[in-house]
């Protein structure tokens, strides 16, 4: 199928801002499930609140715009009732980790057989432009004017601590990764985690002075590297590409069918 | 399954009258007196092929049911005060989005962590504005362990009826007290199911456009039609719109499918209202020891007569109003500083009308009762 199919283009045109990375993303993950030749009706896509998540409305699956934070919490009751299908949460930095954080690790701890996608471009963008967990110290945000002192943290690192059992990490840079990596994150069976780069141009790039959407993408071909490159090791702050973990490990919603039959024996 | 006779608790009975109701699907996290609850159906629902979940808090319980809900399933949570509080956001996203749901809410002492381990009914205004934005609710209630399985059943019926979230607002002396419960065999307690499209596959389905009856028939979520689901306001498809004509029309029939039903949807008990000169308006634990009190005096040849209500909400003034045109004096009985009461004198002149509560964590005795009552009456302390 051409990626146009899976879009509702009545509800068209988008919100995004123009240069805005989310399209790109958008764009990668229906040519993933595409080539893994899913069907509509197998996906059930569940996002929270955020640019990001606008993305549900504008895609011809069974999709589901919650609360912000809550799309992994949503999609657990939607996975577990029916395991059978396929569910992808696209999910903001603010919205995932954030006010989202305590449903990510849990769900990651779980293992239940779900994709987030976290789209992350470092700032609300929705709300004006404000720091977010993933900003960083010494960034400039809309509540942030004299400089952040959060520091941020390794979204990868964090999702492997917790127990997602497939995480990797690519930009809209790197656009062929983000087809890949969801493809495979797909195919897993457990959680699985995506962090993908993508850019804000008109608020993290302006309040930065970091240029637009093409420098935004300079600058993620110029900060990142594979994962283990010898470019990371003469420079620790690249930041790594990759796929970190890809491990098997029983799923949730497998090991609840356990339950049912040890319950069923009485 | 023939007619059963058990000795449980109010809590057991909310198990008993769920999955009887056709539960299979519930997800919660562990808060006091409500656990009990939890504890049951984690044994119960995997028996029957059903799904339990313990989630990390009470906002991802309430968000799991309602996914789960959406998929076709009849699903359930329970929680106490602060958990209550916590699942407001997504109590009001299964109202925009008119997904069904049961929420037990077995009270505790508030505010805050308040007095966990004591009865109280302070949680019935919450029930009805603890969520943002202008919206109707139904709440239920119950005084005894049977009634607690009855109404958790109406609970179950009432949400797949209206497509809404039903609040059962049980308390902890009805949730830990032990009786004798009926469970009426398979089939003698009429069930509400789903109520699904007729829409074929591949034909436009409209999930948000009502009947002329204002029902919306639904289709399981991950089936044969793709929509989309919002908390947004949003169209009949189901898509985000902020049009002013698309505004006033959801929020109205979000209002309107369940205040314009407040008769069908009103249930309560009455005792010796005929001639009743004083009327006792009670709910939950409560109305036991008005019952009580009323009982007592009858026999000494009092007019005294109680209204045992056991919707909360809708608010049903219409019957307040035609049941207490006779009285000389109407006192609600409630463990809280007065939530009913404020209802009951929207519809009756507030110079007859009187509160009788304990909020201090202790359960309302009969004698408590009668000494309101004297000072009502004017017979002194």
């Amino acid at each position: 199928m051409a990626v146009k199919d899976y879009i509702r283009d009545r509800f068209f045109p988008h919100i995004w801002c123009p240069g805005c990375g989310h399209g790109i993303v958008m764009n990668g993950m229906l040519r993933a499930i595409d080539k893994l030749g899913l069907s509509k009706n197998e996906i059930v896509m569940v996002s929270g609140i955020g640019c990001s998540a606008r993305i549900t409305g504008y895609l011809d699956f069974h999709t589901m715009h919650t609360l912000h934070g809550r799309a992994l919490a949503f999609a657990t009751g939607v996975k577990m009732s029916r395991p059978e299908l396929t569910l992808i949460a696209p999910m903001g930095d603010g919205d995932a980790l954030a006010i989202g954080g305590n449903h990510f690790i849990h769900a990651a701890r779980r293992n239940i057989d779900m994709t987030a996608i976290i789209m992350n471009n470092r700032t609300y963008g929705m709300t004006g432009g404000q720091f977010s967990p993933l900003s960083g110290y010494g960034i400039y945000a809309s509540t942030a004017p004299y400089m952040n002192i959060d520091h941020d943290f390794d979204v990868a690192q964090l999702a492997l601590a917790a127990g997602a059992t497939f995480v990797a990490r690519t930009t809209t840079y790197h656009v062929k990764q983000i087809t890949d990596f969801i493809k495979k994150a797909i195919l897993h069976e457990g959680f699985s985690v995506v962090e993908i780069l993508s850019q804000c141009p008109t608020y993290f790039g302006r309040k930065n002075k970091m240029g637009d959407a093409v420098d935004l993408m300079e600058f993620y071909k110029n900060n990142t590297t594979p994962i283990g490159s010898d470019a990371k090791k003469e420079n620790p702050d690249l930041v790594e590409r990759g796929i970190f973990v890809e491990k098997e490990l029983p799923e949730y919603c497998n090991e609840y069918d356990k339950i049912i039959d040890r319950a069923k024996k009485g | 399954m023939e007619e059963t006779i058990k000795f449980v608790q109010g809590n057991e009975a909310c198990v008993e009258g769920a999955l009887y109701a056709g539960l299979t699907f519930f997800a919660g996290y562990p808060i006091t007196p409500s656990t009990e609850i939890a504890e049951h159906l984690s044994q119960r629902l995997p028996a029957i092929g059903g799904k339990f979940l313990q989630m990390e808090d009470e906002i991802a319980s309430m968000c799991a049911i309602i996914g789960a809900s959406l998929t076709g399933k009849k699903v359930m949570t329970t929680t106490s005060g602060p958990g209550f509080s916590l699942m407001q956001e997504a109590l009001g996203y299964a109202i925009m989005a008119e997904i069904p749901c049961v929420v037990v809410n077995v009270q505790r002492g508030g505010p805050s962590t308040g007095n966990p381990t004591a009865v109280s009914q302070g949680d019935v205004g919450q029930a009805l504005y603890g969520t943002h934005g202008d919206h109707a609710i139904i709440a239920l209630t119950a005084s005894t362990t049977q009634d607690a399985f009855d109404m958790t059943i109406e609970a179950f019926n009432l949400a797949e009826t209206y497509r809404t979230p039903v609040i059962l607002m049980f308390d902890e002396v009805l949730g830990h007290t032990r009786e004798k419960i009926t469970i009426p065999k398979k089939g003698a307690v009429p069930l509400v199911d789903r109520f699904r499209t007729s829409v074929k596959q591949g034909v436009d389905y409209r999930p948000y456009l009502p009947r002329e009856d204002g029902r919306l028939p639904m289709s399981d979520f991950g089936g044969v039609h793709r929509y989309n689901v919002t908390g947004l306001v949003h169209d009949m498809w189901g898509f985000p719109s902020n049009n002013p004509k698309v505004v006033a029309s959801l929020l109205r029939h979000l209002m309107d499918k369940i205040n314009n039903n407040v008769y069908k949807i009103a249930r309560y008990k009455e005792y010796y209202l005929e001639d009743a000169r004083t009327i006792l308006i009670s709910y939950g634990s409560s109305a036991r020891s008005a019952l009580h009190v009323v009982e007592n005096r009858r026999r000494r040849g009092e007019r005294l007569g109680l209204l045992e209500l056991q919707t909360l909400w809708p608010f049903p003034f219409g019957l307040i109003r035609d049941k207490c045109a006779n009285a000389r004096y109407v006192a609600v009985v409630e463990l809280n500083m007065g939530q009913i009461v404020q209802a009951v004198k929207m519809v009756l002149p507030s110079e007859k009308v009187f509160l009788i509560n304990r909020y201090d964590g202790i359960f309302i005795s009969p004698t408590d009762i009668k000494n309101h009552l004297r000072l009502i009456h004017g017979r002194g302390v």
